[in-house]
């Protein structure tokens, strides 16, 4: 399966450093299997680390896992018909992994059931999730015997970075992005980390911003 | 909140708060779409909130205070460059600890 390196690596990281961040073994493991969504985890132990308040930290965390509501928005029609029980426990499991196989194999097999295509989900999700909190318990077990020097606190920035660049998939992404890093930066140091969320508003409407404006140009081009 | 209070609420809440996010449409919504303009926002949202949360760290020292680290910036960026190039996320994780561990250890 070509996404277990994805998977891998970031359970490992994530359970290295929530025992850095003062978790004790259960607390990580809980979060893994409750969450199961790496960035989201990640961010909740940097708010967490910065001592940020709770709701910062819950609605920083959540705002990262939006995309799964696009996630959501797409496999509905493909379950279409199945027991709503099952959709249910599906739900649940749905991270980006498992997304992505699954509407990759869907959309090769137009013909498939839409019980066969809740199967092939569920088996997707066995192995990625047996995967993901394997690499927790290894993260929790040997991470803390890692040396400090190696920094592994810039592995935190650089695990989410990883995560961006692939997304990055034209210049209205891109420059979504360094608008939110420059409003970042600058507001660093506002009371409760307020700056994130008027950071990600701004490279939001630079985003659309920019595509709108892509879109514009293709069509007086034509 | 202390610590064990606030770490569980933490993963109470998010876990909650995820999964009404992961259920909306399947569950909910049934066969509706989003509407075209909230989706194309929160389109942008992974590649805004992501880099804005870290962005902090890779421009500011271990006291917290502003400064440019060669290590860290190079490291991001070659760790984001890749990624775009690559459209893969560890080769581009592999490449900006490389970028990362070797500066910092040259330094």
């Amino acid at each position: 399966m070509p996404v277990l390196p994805a998977v891998a690596p970031f359970g490992f990281i994530f359970g290295t450093l929530a025992m850095e961040t003062g978790f004790d073994p259960v607390q990580t493991l809980a979060m893994a299997a409750l969450v199961i969504a790496g960035a989201s985890q990640l961010a909740a132990l940097q708010l967490i680390h910065d001592g940020a308040p709770f709701l910062v930290i819950v609605a920083t965390a959540a705002a990262v896992n939006m995309r799964m509501a696009m996630y959501s928005a797409s496999l509905a029609p493909e379950w279409r018909g199945t027991g709503h029980g099952w959709r249910a426990v599906g739900a649940f499991f749905l991270h980006d992994q498992a997304y992505g196989l699954s509407i990759s194999r869907y959309r090769s097999r137009p013909a498939e059931s839409p019980g066969d295509r809740l199967g092939f989900f569920f088996g997707t999700v066995a192995t990625t999730c047996t995967v993901w909190m394997i690499a927790t318990a290894l993260g929790i077990a040997v991470g803390q015997g890692l040396p400090e020097e190696w920094g592994l606190h810039f592995f935190v920035p650089l695990a989410f970075l990883a995560l961006v660049g692939p997304m990055i998939r034209g210049w209205p992404e891109l420059a979504g992005a360094l608008t939110a890093v420059a409003v970042a930066v600058g507001l660093t140091g506002l009371p409760y980390r307020s700056g994130l969320f008027v950071a990600t508003a701004a490279g939001i409407a630079a985003g659309i911003t920019c595509r709108r404006a892509a879109c514009r140009r293709e069509r007086s081009a034509r | 909140m202390s610590g064990d209070t606030l770490i569980w609420s933490v993963i109470g809440a998010l876990a909650l708060a995820t999964y009404v996010i992961r259920y909306s449409f399947i569950g909910l919504i049934g066969d509706r779409k989003l509407p075209p303009a909230l989706a194309e926002g929160l389109s942008f949202v992974p590649v805004t909130v992501l880099p804005a949360l870290v962005a902090p760290a890779v421009f500011s020292d271990a006291d917290g205070a502003f400064a440019l680290d060669a290590a860290q910036l190079l490291a991001a960026g070659t760790t984001v460059g890749v990624g775009i190039w690559l459209r893969s996320i560890l080769p581009a994780l592999i490449a900006g600890s490389g970028v990362y561990l070797s500066l910092a250890f040259a330094l």
